[in-house]
């Protein structure tokens, strides 16, 4: 047996062991899924480099270096809401909500929304509003295709459940916080829904961070609906320390004329694996998908599309960009998927890095498949250096080498970040940039609560 | 001010100037001519401390100090100043941004604050009206989406920005259409005083009919083959290079 396959079978007898317990209070609408998720992650096991979408993302190397733990219930921590809050985004008028270890903690503070609005666990919404959850959980994923949104779904207990009634728009932004913390390396689930009703409007601030030292594998699954006319605006800031695994899976169902904006800023993490699903289900749906990682040291991040044009007249832009210094290697690995009756879509990919230094690897594969004639459609993706004329051309102005280089990079980078709309979100994401390229992002100092 | 003595630079092995001298003064402008190849850009490239050319033999001082020993941004710092020939884009920095930074670079060799932000908003002004700049090009990211001339003119705008001691303009006049050509040659003018000193590379004479030289040299194959006052503009443009050639 290989490594992984190994691996495979301990996480399927860690289920059997543990089912009594995974599902006890457990609304049957959730369990549902479960069996049907496990034969699928028997069937399927996890990806490996044979798999296409992860030839250049080689999970062994990080999801088996160490043994983990796995929490089966919340730990009783008792956190200082104010520490944490702290540390992410000050000044910014959002409205926040905390996730320890995958579970939506329990003494999260009341938050002010308008009425039929609701933020809660996702354990909590399947008993109060089961027929809420009914209508959408495990609707847009599909776990017989993807073994890894099979394993959340086998082991999806909680997570945020945010539900936006029709023609409700909320004007401030929510926050969730996603934090990792524990005295053991620890292997985490998290299970996120979103409805976004017809003509309702949000916005949403992810923020994935590790609080210590010790290593996370952390499988983290959102299914997003955004209905007719709907718009909603999603920023995801992922900021782990280089011991952890990030595997973020987002699914994303739209409908007639509703918008979505995807931006996920990977700042800093040992493994960072994004898996954007977009399905355009709906005519003039419009979706944007934009992507920043910086990565050094041994860090690889991967970031792997798949946008669905499933309706006509439906747009999509995805627009990736990685800055890869040290030995850090990067994969994308995008697809444009237009079926035969969408006629006029629209969709444009681009995926764009730059390598800092010679041992830094970049591999990249934008791909189209369309299935009829009408269509604008283009893809493109470069790897390259930083520009030796632009960088001679300002320090002929008396800008130093490091500062000229700094320029040229936030430059790189602002062609992503200026598309996060909330300015005072995108001030402060452009400030942690700014740190993590010269290098003052340390590898935890978020830590403290003292770990 | 300048003093270059049997500079000898190549590129990949290969020499490109075989031994320069030249001397400038302060309030002094020279014209360097010369034929394509002949190794004028290179004098420039070699003067600003562009690392892709190797300097094997001769040494060149400015202000006293030896100017090879120096990084292109702390040359910059001291007050050369170059006009490139073909200016870079650089999208998404914007030019209020890069200039405020260059200036502040400039400011901190000299131990001198930061400039406050309505003294470089009326410093930006000011200069805008030296180079007949329109107004948005500064609002826009350096030289992206400039036309030829646009990025000509933005490049006497920064020098009237940084005030250089000795500016060197490359193939200003190149690809400029006569009323831009006497847009950037006023700029330029106006910008000259007894302290600073201008070398103005050009293929033709028509840029120094604008900007009047004190002395005119010829680069060919490396060399300056001859240096005169500035008829010997004239007398070029009128036989052509091959007389220089010839001789």
């Amino acid at each position: 047996m290989t490594k992984l396959e190994t691996l495979q079978q301990e996480l399927v007898n860690l289920y059997k062991n543990n089912e009594s317990t995974l599902t006890k209070g457990d609304p049957s609408l959730i369990t549902g899924f479960r069996n049907q998720a496990l034969a699928d992650f028997a069937r399927l096991g996890i990806p490996t480099r044979k798999n296409e979408a992860y030839k250049y993302t080689d999970l062994e190397k990080y999801l088996t270096a160490t043994e983990y733990e796995y929490e089966l219930a919340p730990l009783n921590f008792e956190v200082n809401l104010d520490d944490i809050f702290h540390c992410d985004i000050p000044e910014l008028a959002t409205q926040i909500a905390l996730v320890l270890n995958g579970f939506y903690y329990k003494h999260n503070r009341d938050i002010d929304l308008p009425e039929g609005v609701i933020l809660c666990g996702l354990a909590e919404a399947g008993r109060k509003y089961p027929e809420i959850v009914k209508k959408h959980y495990g609707k847009y994923t599909n776990t017989s295709k993807d073994s890894l949104a099979a394993l959340n779904t086998m082991f999806a207990q909680d997570g945020i459940f945010l539900y936006i009634p029709k023609s409700v728009v909320i004007e401030k932004p929510i926050q969730i916080i996603n934090v990792g913390y524990s005295f053991k390396n620890l292997r985490i689930t998290r299970r996120n829904l979103i409805v976004v009703e017809d003509n309702a409007q949000a916005s949403l601030l992810f923020c994935d961070h590790t609080l210590c030292a010790k290593s996370f594998i952390t499988n983290t699954l959102t299914e997003v609906y955004v209905g007719n006319n709907a718009n909603l605006d999603v920023v995801r800031l992922q900021n782990e320390n280089s011991n952890s695994s990030l595997i973020s899976n987002t699914f994303i169902n739209q409908k007639e004329n509703s918008q979505h904006t995807e931006n996920v800023v990977s700042l800093h993490g040992g493994l960072i694996r994004n898996n954007i699903y977009v399905k355009l289900d709906g005519q003039n749906a419009s979706n944007e998908t934009y992507g920043l990682f910086l990565s050094d040291g041994k860090q690889h991040m991967s970031t792997y599309t798949h946008v669905h044009h499933a309706k006509p007249h439906c747009h999509s832009n995805q627009l990736i960009k990685g800055i890869l210094d040290e030995n850090s290697t990067g994969a994308f690995n995008g697809l444009i998927y237009v079926d035969k009756h969408a006629m006029k879509t629209e969709a444009y990919q681009r995926n764009n890095n730059i390598l800092l230094s010679d041992s830094a690897k970049m591999n990249t594969k934008p791909q189209l498949e369309i299935y009829n004639d009408d269509v604008k459609c283009s893809h493109g993706a470069t790897i390259g250096q930083l520009d030796r004329d632009a960088l001679f051309y300002i320090r002929s102005r008396g800008i130093g080498y490091e500062e000229a280089r700094h320029l040229l990079m936030y430059a790189f980078a602002n062609e992503v970040i200026s598309n996060i709309k909330l300015d005072a979100l995108q001030e402060r994401i452009i400030e942690m940039i700014d740190k993590r390229l010269k290098g003052e992002l340390a590898r935890c100092e978020n830590c403290n609560l003292g770990v | 001010m300048l003093k270059i003595s049997n500079l000898h630079a190549s590129i990949e092995g290969k020499e490109i100037l075989k031994g320069i001298d030249l001397t400038v003064k302060p309030g002094e402008v020279h014209a360097i001519m010369g034929p394509n190849g002949s190794g004028k850009s290179t004098l420039a490239s070699v003067l600003t401390g562009r690392d892709i050319f190797d300097v094997t033999e001769g040494k060149v001082e400015f202000q006293e100090e030896n100017l090879l020993d120096l990084s292109p941004e702390n040359r910059a710092r001291m007050g050369i100043f170059l006009s490139f020939q073909y200016p870079v884009e650089i999208p998404g920095v914007s030019m209020v941004n890069f200039m405020k930074t260059a200036i502040n670079e400039q400011r901190k060799h000299h131990n001198q604050e930061p400039i406050s932000a309505s003294d470089f908003l009326k410093l930006m002004r000011d200069r805008k009206e030296v180079v007949e700049i329109a107004s948005n090009l500064t609002n826009r990211s350096v030289n992206e989406g400039f036309s030829g001339g646009e990025k000509k003119k933005n490049e006497i705008f920064q020098m009237a920005m940084l005030d250089p001691k000795l500016a060197i303009l490359d193939e200003t006049d190149s690809g400029l259409d006569i009323d831009a050509l006497r847009i950037v040659a006023n700029g330029v003018n106006k910008l000259r005083n007894q302290h600073n000193a201008t070398i103005v590379i050009t293929h033709y004479q028509r840029l120094l009919e604008y900007i009047v030289p004190d002395f005119v040299h010829v680069l060919y194959k490396g060399r300056i083959v001859k240096s005169s006052g500035k008829e010997l503009a004239l007398e070029l443009e009128e036989k052509g290079y091959d007389w220089i050639k010839e001789q």
